[in-house]
């Protein structure tokens, strides 16, 4: 392929088999991903998509760029190694709400404190799908899924609010049947200069049969005027709401994040989709690093010689003897 | 207590002891640094609590006018600055020896020491009482006197008051700090040793602190006068300054390992903070930015191809990552592999427990990691600050499934170092995780030995593709004759790949077909055979002493160097031949080295640091070959030459089966 090649989705599809459910929301988080690689003109070879267990962690197999499937509740740290050791690769993570807010918690929270450049996209259809429709994090207490011998007795976790107070910079919510407007997001937060979370709602057609696609739409509720379902979602971006902060200030930060958790627990009658809170002036890692040693922004760890062409090390540690020399 | 010159080879054993963060490592360093810039070779053991401030710990520094590698139980001098040291240690101390000590602690009651176990200031208050003494410091003083002890009284208060009017320092709270130094001046007063290797030894224990320095080598006169004047005794060890003509580093292990990584082309080490591991991940972010070599004639730098596109630093770089937990630690290294670096990680037991996790998906898809284990005495929290070795066989099955690993151990700090740069040639050449099996006492004793020659190091990257492979078909899993399938760095271009847990076809993609697992598994499992064939036999195991004995000792790790000092200990006394194995790659284990070895063996004692002679029953699973002795430990601290030299007696006298040695404080 030559650089000057116009990219398209194609260019980002493997011919593998796709073993998902027929009308699985991973479907729709795919081909957004797909589209908003080939809309950002990113060659496949410089991206890296790493993935947990679960439906969600087969996703990098259907894409063509390297795509690392990874342990359950872990493509965070794998993914954040792999930017960090290579700058110059765009790197995805997905992952699936059991994976990441679950097994994964500690990383999730972790992770928005470092605010290294990648974008972690969260499956969330509220069960455990691969294992029969166990309740996952983010399934309501007192709901009971078609798979679950009684009622939830946890109470769900809050993805978007979590992500703000753990310092995540980019906080989105899309839904896995709107690519349009996921992919949209998606590129957004690739090219965000630091960490990205968006949180995509998914219905699972097998497992959650109270979150359903017609859930959503909102088939159960008809408007008597123009007999046409009410939906649920809206678009963020379409009732005026700006979550970005456009100051270094750190008040407006605070403001704008305490205004976007408030807009998260919207559920049920209304739920908002789209870009709940950005702050581009929170420095990324790898200027982080930079304060310490200016010569990692040149000199990442891959990129890096370290031996000679005859095999021999290149690093000079003779000053480091030096302190440790006995002087007679 | 012989004078210099009696024994073959001359050593001093000396003790500092105090509170934690009363300075009693920099003051074991400084003495370390002095003594061995006055000509000798030095091996300091250090000792202290899971605790900040207020417990108990000690160094033991041994000098020797040839390497020595290990502690011995008799202490020769005990310096100390507080009461609790003396009530521990003065039963240490041999005939003819002495004790240094505050004399304005004199009436201390044992019973008023929180910080002593109740178990041990009964067994302190029963010698005492056997010996119709009361309970007090100048009881125990008393009996060591009488066991012929000489005792050095200090007015550290006077003296300390003193260097504040030559230095015009009247803080006390600033001053008192020099107490520990002080108690090291004293110590070379009494050895008629050079002082201003005290100041060399200042400036190493205090880095670029000049001002530091100058000071407490102004205390350090005050002392030295003051014992000079006051004890004309003539104590039967002096340390004249020698001639050494080694070039000599005094290091410890976490140290030397940091060092080795950096030019092993470690790039990128994660770690989540432990005991004893987080010293070398710290020592590493300290020293992240380095200068690189000159090329020589006719050489040049190998670029990554990845950088094609970049005005590269004339520095290096290592990026260190204090991760949220070991799950993560794991998984940093082995993305920063993905990536083309070489990635480590450094941790010990508890942390380890958490990486097996991690290993496994290293193991299923071939990507090189060294792990640094740092094992501490377990289970569970165990020990947290002491000694064991008691995760061999967890290292070497850790993990769910089977998979292809390296497990090594190093002996000492040279081959620590050495040890280091091989784990990573293993990993990338086999690409396998390597898991370098160190422990507390490496990590955290001091040795003098010689600069290691970086200049003979090769990085053997194995068949990792430093090119673009535009138009050819690139299969990471590519079944080869060889065994090992080519290995590019995420971002090459033509060589997309994929990974995953499951197992998987050439490309990486799930596959659940029979056929194509069971290939996969002979391929990865495969690597064990490749990695017996192509490690030379003197990586795998090292042998000592007489190869036609009748008794050997074989061990592993650490125990090298109390084994090898009371191996010289019992020829002087006419014990033996005895010979000795120590294994150094564990798995895939050397079977047959050993088998060879072992032929005339008509005793096999092993030595370990754990409870069940690990790997005794390793040895006897993979060969047949059964120790037919155990001498062990696990109270937490290491073996000394002469503990050792003792249980190996005891083996040959009587064929004792099973020794379990309890001796350190």
């Amino acid at each position: 392929m030559t650089v000057t090649q116009k990219l398209t989705m194609a260019h980002f599809r493997t011919t593998l088999f796709n073993d998902w459910c027929p009308g699985c929301g991973d479907f729709g988080i795919l081909s957004s991903i797909q589209m908003a690689l080939a809309e950002l003109q990113i060659e496949p070879h410089k991206v890296a998509v790493f993935s947990g267990i679960g439906c969600s962690g087969k996703t990098p197999h259907y894409i063509n760029t390297y795509g690392i499937h990874t342990l359950h509740g872990r493509p965070l740290p794998f993914a954040i190694a792999a930017k960090l050791a290579n700058p110059e690769l765009t790197v995805l993570a997905v992952g699936g709400d059991g994976d990441g807010l679950g097994i994964g918690a500690g990383h999730f929270v972790a992770a928005g404190r470092r605010n290294v450049d990648i974008t972690y996209i969260l499956h969330d259809n509220g069960v455990y799908g691969l294992t029969k429709g166990q309740a996952s994090p983010t399934l309501r207490r007192g709901l009971k899924t078609k798979a679950l011998p009684r009622p939830n007795l946890n109470d769900a976790v809050n993805p978007i609010a979590l992500a703000i107070v753990c310092g995540y910079t980019f906080v989105a919510r899309g839904y896995a049947y709107d690519t349009r407007h996921l992919k949209e997001l998606i590129k957004l937060a690739i090219q965000h200069k630091g960490t990205s979370f968006i949180q995509v709602l998914q219905p699972c057609p097998t497992y959650n049969d109270l979150h359903t696609k017609e859930w959503y739409a909102g088939e159960d509720r008809i408007d008597p005027e123009t007999q046409k379902p009410i939906p649920r979602l809206y678009k963020l971006e379409e009732t005026g709401y700006d979550g970005e902060v456009k100051s270094p200030s750190e008040e407006e930060a605070i403001a704008k994040a305490v205004e976007a958790i408030k807009k998260s627990y919207e559920w049920g009658d209304r739920i908002p989709i789209g870009v709940f809170y950005r702050n581009p002036f929170v420095p990324s890692y790898d200027q982080r690093v930079a304060t310490v040693a200016p010569v990692y922004l040149q000199s990442p760890p891959a990129l890096q010689p370290i031996r000679t062409k005859s095999m021999k090390p290149v690093a000079d540690v003779s000053p480091l003897f030096d302190e440790l020399r006995v002087l007679y | 207590m012989g004078k210099n010159g009696n024994k073959k080879k001359f050593t001093l054993s000396w003790m500092i002891g105090g509170a934690q963060g009363s300075g009693v490592d920099s003051s074991a360093n400084l003495f370390a640094y002095s003594i061995a810039s006055a000509g000798y070779y030095v091996f300091g053991k250090r000792e202290y609590y899971s605790n900040i401030k207020g417990e108990h710990s000690y160094f033991n520094v041994v000098a020797s006018d040839s390497p020595v590698r290990s502690t011995v139980d008799h202490v020769h001098i005990l310096a100390s600055f507080d009461a609790e040291t003396v009530f521990r240690h003065a039963w240490e101390v041999e005939e003819g020896g002495g004790i240094i000590y505050d004399v304005a602690l004199e009436n201390e009651s044992l019973r008023n020491i929180p910080t002593i176990e109740e178990r041990l200031k009964s067994e302190i208050a029963e010698r005492l009482k056997n010996e119709n003494l009361g309970e007090t410091l100048r009881d125990v003083l008393t009996a060591a006197k009488r066991r012929g002890v000489r005792i050095y009284p200090i007015p550290y208060m006077d003296l300390i008051k003193k260097t504040g009017e030559i230095i015009g320092e009247k803080q006390l709270t600033l001053l008192l700090r020099m107490v520990n130094t002080m108690a090291v001046a004293a110590s070379f007063a009494i050895l008629k040793a050079d002082i201003n290797r005290l100041h060399r030894g200042l400036s190493y224990a205090f880095r670029a602190k000049k001002a530091v320095v100058d000071m407490n080598f102004t205390a350090c006169k005050v002392v030295y006068d003051y014992v000079h004047n006051n004890f004309a005794d003539d104590f039967p060890l002096t340390l004249p300054n020698r001639k050494n003509g080694e070039d000599l580093i005094l290091v410890n292990g976490t140290t030397i390992v940091g060092i080795a990584k950096i030019v092993a082309g470690c790039r990128f080490q994660s770690y989540y903070p432990i005991t004893p591991a987080a010293d070398e991940s710290v020592y590493l972010e300290d020293k992240q930015v380095f200068n690189l070599n000159s090329v020589s004639d006719g050489d040049e730098y190998e670029y990554p191809h990845l950088a094609e596109s970049r005005q590269l630093s004339d520095k290096g770089h290592i990026l260190v990552f204090q991760s949220e937990d070991e799950l993560a630690a794991i998984d940093m290294a082995i993305g920063a592999s993905l990536a083309g670096v070489r990635a480590a990680t450094s941790t010990s037991g508890p942390g380890f427990s958490l990486m097996a996790e991690g290993l496994g998906f290293a193991g299923m898809n071939e990507i090189p990691v060294v792990v640094t284990v740092f094992q501490r005495a377990g289970p569970s929290t165990g020990l947290p600050t002491r000694h064991e070795q008691g995760d061999l066989l967890f290292t070497i099955f850790a993990g769910h499934g089977e998979f292809p690993r390296i497990v090594m151990a190093s002996g000492d700090m040279t081959e620590a170092f050495y040890d280091t740069i091989k784990a990573f040639n293993y990993a990338e050449k086999f690409q396998i995780p390597v898991i370098h099996l160190l422990d507390k006492s490496l990590a955290n004793s001091t040795q003098t030995i010689p600069i290691p020659t970086v200049n003979e190091v090769l990085l053997d990257r194995g068949l990792f593709i430093n090119e673009h492979l535009d138009g050819k078909t690139y299969k990471r899993f590519q079944f080869t004759e060889g065994g090992i399938s080519p290995r590019v760095p995420l971002g090459t271009r033509g060589a997309i790949f994929w990974n995953t847990g499951d197992e998987h076809d050439e490309l990486g993609h799930i596959s659940e077909d029979p056929i194509i697992r069971t290939r996969m598994m002979d391929k990865r499992m495969g690597k064990l055979e490749l990695i017996k064939e192509s490690i030379p036999a003197s990586d795998k195991i090292a042998t000592y002493g007489d190869p036609d004995a009748k008794d050997w000792i074989i061990s592993w790790g650490s125990t090298k160097g109390p084994i090898l000092d009371a191996l010289e200990m019992l020829e002087e006394e006419g014990v033996g031949p005895i010979g000795f194995l120590q294994v150094k790659i564990l798995h895939p284990f050397p079977a047959e080295l050993c088998l060879e070895t072992l032929q005339s063996a008509k005793r096999i004692i092993d030595i370990e640091q754990n409870y069940s002679g690990q790997m005794g029953r390793l040895m006897a699973m993979e060969t047949g070959l059964r120790p037919t002795n155990l001498i062990v430990k696990y109270n937490g601290r290491p073996f000394t030459s002469t503990e050792v030299r003792d249980a190996v007696k005891e083996v040959l006298a009587r064929n004792t089966k099973r020794i379990v040695m309890n001796r350190g404080g």
